[in-house]
């Protein structure tokens, strides 16, 4: 294992990246009690808004790559949004498998409506950052790798400031709390709602940027599986926790990458999965959740 | 400790009549299926036929385990493709050595249905394994560690070289014909019906509409998602035997999430728990995209709007047919 360093390294920036898709979840979750199955398709449509901005932009400037993935937020926030208000608001309140059920439905639906719209056929994805190598021993390091740490570590770090320290936040982790309580002292609950899902979508979108960034090609399903194994980084760390997302990303991603490239490779999308059934049968609360006692 | 039969209400005379009802037409169908071997009928339509009697095998099992039961799985297709893979090994390498080179055409329906059951156990075991897990979770975990399963078992699949990897399993004998499926599908329709019309039934109905007073009233909910998963798992597993021994040629791609939700839209579509709605929505989900075939590549973007707007407007299912005293046997989700 002389390539271990690299592997660690390629580990923690796909870790970053699922991370990045975790914390959506676990900010949905948190709040609402319910797993957004259409966050991964928002994380799709953050690649797809990246990857036309990139071919508008023409140049590969640093000023392109930041719009871009300024742009993927902001698209990526709207639809967070509309799926909110037309398909998730009008459920407030019917039993958690409907809700489930919808989540799924709008999930396919962005799938399918998104191979209608951009086309079944895998793309490529054009160059958003201006790329270089840098060689530190037998350490191979791309700009595109650090970049994508820097960008999940800027936003996470941003994400905590606004959970923790604004009235919007404060207003979201009262919900997270009580939620009838939190409407009694006057807080706007379907505010908090939405805003929770334009942040965690927003993400996503950023999401979606970087990831198309290092796996250079894209189609309406890629976010299944990212999606997927997100949300397992989710419920590694402890679901409706922020450090929790992202300490779940981090080791996901590095299990991954190491499996990746030892002979049991063919194996590496099980990983996530058996990860998965392995921490809900011993600790379904996650490694830095809080087990709760379901009152009667 | 299980209810005491004596003590059991009678069951609903209503319900009883409509079971006995449905197996009675899946067993006629089955009968006139028998004397379409005369071979009048145009292949096209009995190849849907025969795929719509595969869906009813996996609904109606799929709706035991999330209809009755309550327990929301998204890894029906997993139990599937262990069926397939299970009984197509068996009729390809195990058969050949019990029955020489030219076997009797006895021999080798009575291997097909000897593969059959092998993949319905080997899936039921399955089932007993992930219904382990079902323990202790609930809601949105449990339908994220069944998928997680059923992605679990394509990888594993597409890892056995001997049963042909990643390609897929080629050469497998056409033995299913349209009396073997509507024979299941009576097997299967009957099968569940009596289950969830006695009294060990009523104990999956307790678990799914309210799990803390069957616990409470000493039902061990466990043990009945454990039965509910085995039983399901199990025409699941006998669904794909079928399946591969139509086809003749399986892929572990083809038995990936999307399958799992092409029946869980049947279940729902049917109505959660409403057998006889469910297998109406599994035959009309089979027709539907031979009716749309012009229009194929909006199929699914129709199916996910159905499902939403289903939710939306119609949580109880489109085809659920039971109303007045019965409705209220149904499920509150």
């Amino acid at each position: 294992m002389s390539d271990l360093p690299q592997q660690l390294l390629n580990g923690l920036s796909l870790g970053a990246i699922y991370a990045l898709i975790a914390l959506g979840y676990t900010l949905v979750y948190g709040v609402l009690r319910f797993i957004n199955f259409a966050h991964s398709e928002v994380f799709m449509v953050g690649a797809f808004v990246g990857c036309y901005i990139g071919r508008l932009a023409g140049a590969v400037t640093w000023w392109s790559g930041l719009t871009a993935l300024a742009a993927a937020m902001l698209v990526c926030g709207v639809l967070g949004w509309i799926i909110e208000k037309i398909a998730y608001r009008p459920l407030r309140g019917a039993p958690v498998l409907n809700v489930l059920i919808t989540a799924i439905g709008v999930s396919l639906f962005l799938q399918y409506g998104g191979q209608l719209v951009f086309g079944a056929t895998p793309r490529t994805f054009p160059p958003l950052f201006p790329e270089t190598r840098v060689s530190l021993g037998s350490l191979d390091i791309s700009t595109n790798q650090l970049i994508v740490i820097v960008v999940t570590t800027v936003l996470l770090v941003a994400l905590q400031l606004i959970v923790k320290h604004t009235r919007i936040g404060t207003a979201m982790r009262a919900v997270a709390l009580n939620p009838k309580a939190a409407q009694l002292v006057g807080i706007n609950t379907n505010t908090v709602f939405s805003f929770t899902f334009v942040l965690g979508s927003a993400l996503a979108g950023a999401g979606g940027v970087l990831y198309a960034m290092n796996y250079p090609s894209i189609d309406p399903l890629m976010g299944v599986m990212p999606g997927l194994k997100a949300f397992v980084a989710a419920i590694l760390g402890g679901i409706g926790s922020i450090p929790g997302a992202a300490l779940g990303g981090l080791i996901l991603g590095a299990a991954e990458t190491l499996v990746g490239g030892s002979q049991f490779s063919t194996y590496k999308d099980a990983i996530a999965f058996g990860l998965l059934i392995l921490i809900l049968l011993a600790r379904p609360s996650g490694l830095l959740g809080r087990a709760t006692v379901e009152k009667v | 400790m299980p209810p005491n039969p004596q003590s059991a209400p009678p069951p609903n005379s209503r319900l009883w009549t409509l079971d006995y009802r449905l197996t009675a037409t899946a067993a006629i169908l089955a009968a006139v299926a028998v004397s379409a071997f005369g071979g009048s009928i145009n292949a096209y339509f009995l190849d849907v036929a025969m795929t719509a009697g595969i869906a009813i095998v996996m609904a109606v099992s799929l709706n035991l385990i999330n209809g009755h039961t309550g327990l929301f799985s998204l890894g029906h297709a997993g139990f599937m493709a262990i069926g397939a893979y299970l009984s197509a090994a068996v009729t390809l390498f195990v058969g050949p050595h019990l029955a020489g080179p030219s076997p009797a055409a006895i021999t080798t329906q009575l291997i097909f249905l000897a593969a059959l059951v092998t993949g319905g156990l080997t899936a039921a075991l399955a089932g007993f394994i992930i219904g382990l897990p079902s323990l202790r979770l609930k809601g949105d975990y449990l339908a994220l560690v069944t998928l997680g399963f059923g992605e679990i078992v394509r990888v594993v699949f597409q890892n056995i070289q001997p049963l042909g990897g990643a390609l897929g399993l080629n050469g497998i004998p056409p033995l299913t014909t349209f009396a073997w499926i509507y024979g299941a599908v009576a097997v299967t329709v009957f099968t569940v019906s009596c289950l969830v019309n006695s009294t060990y039934g009523r104990g999956w109905l307790a678990t799914r509409d309210n799990e803390i007073a069957a616990r409470s009233i000493g039902l061990n909910t466990t043990r009945y998602k454990i039965t509910a998963f085995a039983i399901g798992a199990f025409f699941a597993g006998v669904a794909g035997g079928l399946f591969a021994h139509l086809r003749m040629t399986i892929d572990p791609r083809g038995f990936d999430f999307s399958r799992s939700i092409e029946i869980i839209l049947m279940v729902i579509l049917g109505g959660m728990g409403n057998t006889l709605g469910v297998i109406l929505a599994a035959i009309l989900l089979t027709l539907l995209p031979e009716v749309l075939r012009p229009v194929a590549e909006y199929r699914m973007v129709l199916y996910s709007l159905l499902l939403v707007t289903l939710m939306l407007v119609r949580p109880q299912g489109l085809l659920n047919l039971r109303f007045g005293k019965a409705d209220k046997l149904k499920a509150e989700s």
